[in-house]
């Protein structure tokens, strides 16, 4: 696959402890459009606030972020909300909104954001993005009434809504069953397809990583120690690195 | 030897426990003023969100409705009761003066101006603040603020400033419902006692009562509805990540609330005292 060069989240230097400890040790790391870029890392290394930094769901420290050409960290509350937009976030839990059945849940970021379509009135766009994550018939259900990998699916739908061109996954395979997990990477694959979308994939499971991604880093004391493709990584003459992979 | 030792160790136990209780006592105060200062800021970014599209009218009317609709019931018992036991206990002090007839305005004064704005608004700090402190708080434990935020689509617009609006109606409505509730039950008291007509009663009880009565408790009972609400929204949104802090949201709203209640209804006493 050919994979373009414009970058679309640059991430230079970033520092971020939690009292005193230290999350973020001047990270770098850059995202390419129509990239699928898988995140690794024990649990508890900073995987998650590195992503929610980029968001500025957390304030980091120092450093530089800068999606889709905008510097994140120096943008007013309009500008963020123009930004985030933009970029689709899929929460671990898929974190839908417990009082609102999927219809309202996917109707809701429209709604809010007064996302208007020219092509497409509400409802038909609610109904095209549960349909590419196959899910079209809960529509009316509410999320108590779903199944767990149901849950992450109709999140990805939501996510979706606002036609992103980046998507930030927080572990969207956790928690599934390995069939369901399987379903999940190729839809993050058929999304990148059908949406021409960027993503950041944290990830422990190792088939997704090999499904889904083009590139993984791996996370270490607050640093991306090492970065390559799958099987570059699988294949790595360093134990420490192959031991991710078992 | 050994009693000297243990008087040398003793002193420095109270000298560490000492400067340990100074240490609380420093942070106690500074996160009291952090905590306000939190609040402030947290309050204008809600008011800025009153004015801000899209409105969300729906919401408010459906927030109204669930809050109102939670504390009517007990709001009305406990005016009602109010009423009653306010008309049993002053009816023999009034009568032995000679006073009777003065016992519906009397009634009418203390629930109006202060028992029954108070009594509600602390009613409503246990039923509406810890309802919206534990619901928030669920939201922000379960990542669905943050996906709200997330998204662009504000939640301090949809989630809170509907939430605060709501209670800031709700609470006077229910004032009145408690005021109302507790006529009735003063009508009730005296006509356990001896016989008053329900005209002569009304009369009475109005007769007494001057806009200098009924303004500043209307205009206060919107302010612990403003305050009940935000008290409430700032507890849940500001919980920690874990589901014990959703009993520590709601249960530190009520506190929270509660004594913001006495605070207003203090405020407003010494303003009305100096006009």
């Amino acid at each position: 696959m050919r994979i373009e060069k414009e970058e679309v989240i640059v991430v230079k230097n970033l520092y971020k402890s939690f009292l005193d400890k230290v999350i973020l040790n001047g990270i770098d790391l850059k995202l390419h459009r129509g990239e699928n870029l898988g995140i690794m890392g024990k649990s508890g290394i900073g995987k998650s606030v590195l992503a929610k930094c980029i968001v500025r769901l957390i304030e980091p420290d120092s450093g530089e972020i800068n999606v889709l050409g905008k510097d994140v960290l120096a943008c007013n509350d309009t500008e963020l909300d123009d930004i985030r937009k933009k970029v689709g976030y899929l929460f671990q839990g898929g974190a839908l909104y417990d009082s609102m059945s999927v219809r309202e849940n996917l109707l809701f970021p429209i709604r809010r954001t007064q996302f208007v379509d020219k092509k497409h009135d509400s409802q038909e766009l609610v109904e095209r993005s549960l349909a590419s994550v196959g899910l079209l018939d809960v529509i009316d259900k509410m999320p108590s009434e779903l199944s767990g990998g149901m849950r992450k699916r109709v999140a990805l739908a939501r996510t979706l809504i606002l036609r992103p061109e980046i998507i930030l996954y927080d572990e969207p395979t956790t928690g599934l069953d390995a069939v369901t997990s399987g379903e999940i990477s190729e839809l993050i694959i058929k999304i990148r397809e059908e949406y021409n979308t960027a993503s950041i994939i944290i990830t422990h499971d190792v088939k997704c990583a090999k499904i889904a991604t083009d590139r993984i880093s791996i996370m270490e004391n607050g640093v991306f120690m090492v970065e390559g493709t799958y099987n570059e990584l699988v294949n790595s003459d360093r134990k420490e690195i192959r031991d991710y992979f078992i | 030897m050994k009693k000297i030792n243990t008087k040398i160790i003793s002193s420095r136990q109270i000298k560490v426990r000492k400067a340990q209780l100074q240490e609380e006592i420093r942070n106690f105060d500074t996160s009291i003023f952090i905590d306000l200062g939190e609040l402030a800021i947290f309050t204008g970014k809600v008011i800025k969100q009153f004015f801000k599209p899209p409105f969300e009218h729906k919401e408010i009317i459906k927030q109204g409705f669930l809050l109102g609709n939670k504390s009517l019931s007990l709001v009305s018992v406990t005016g009602f009761i109010m009423g009653l036991v306010l008309t049993m206990q002053m009816n023999p002090i009034l009568t032995d003066f000679g006073a009777q007839t003065l016992l519906p305005g009397v009634i009418a004064i203390a629930m109006i101006r202060e028992l029954g704005p108070v009594i509600t608004g602390l009613i409503c700090a246990g039923k509406i603040s810890s309802g919206i402190g534990a619901e928030i708080a669920a939201m922000t434990v379960t990542e669905q603020i943050d996906a709200m935020e997330v998204s662009g689509t504000r939640p301090l617009g949809f989630v809170v400033s509907t939430r605060v609006l709501a209670s800031t109606i709700v609470v006077p409505i229910l004032v009145i419902f408690a005021d109302a509730f507790s006529f009735l039950g003063a009508y009730l008291a005296i006509n356990i006692f001896s016989d008053m007509s329900s005209t002569l009663f009304i009369n009475n009880a109005f007769g007494m009562l001057s806009f200098k009565d009924l303004i500043p408790a209307t205009v206060k009972t919107f302010f612990f509805g403003f305050f009940i609400g935000l008290i409430g929204c700032y507890k849940g949104y500001n919980a920690k990540l874990g589901t014990e802090s959703v009993g520590y949201a709601a249960n530190s709203a009520v506190v929270a609330s509660s004594l913001t209640v006495f605070v207003i209804d203090l405020i407003f006493v010494l303003i009305i005292n100096i006009l």
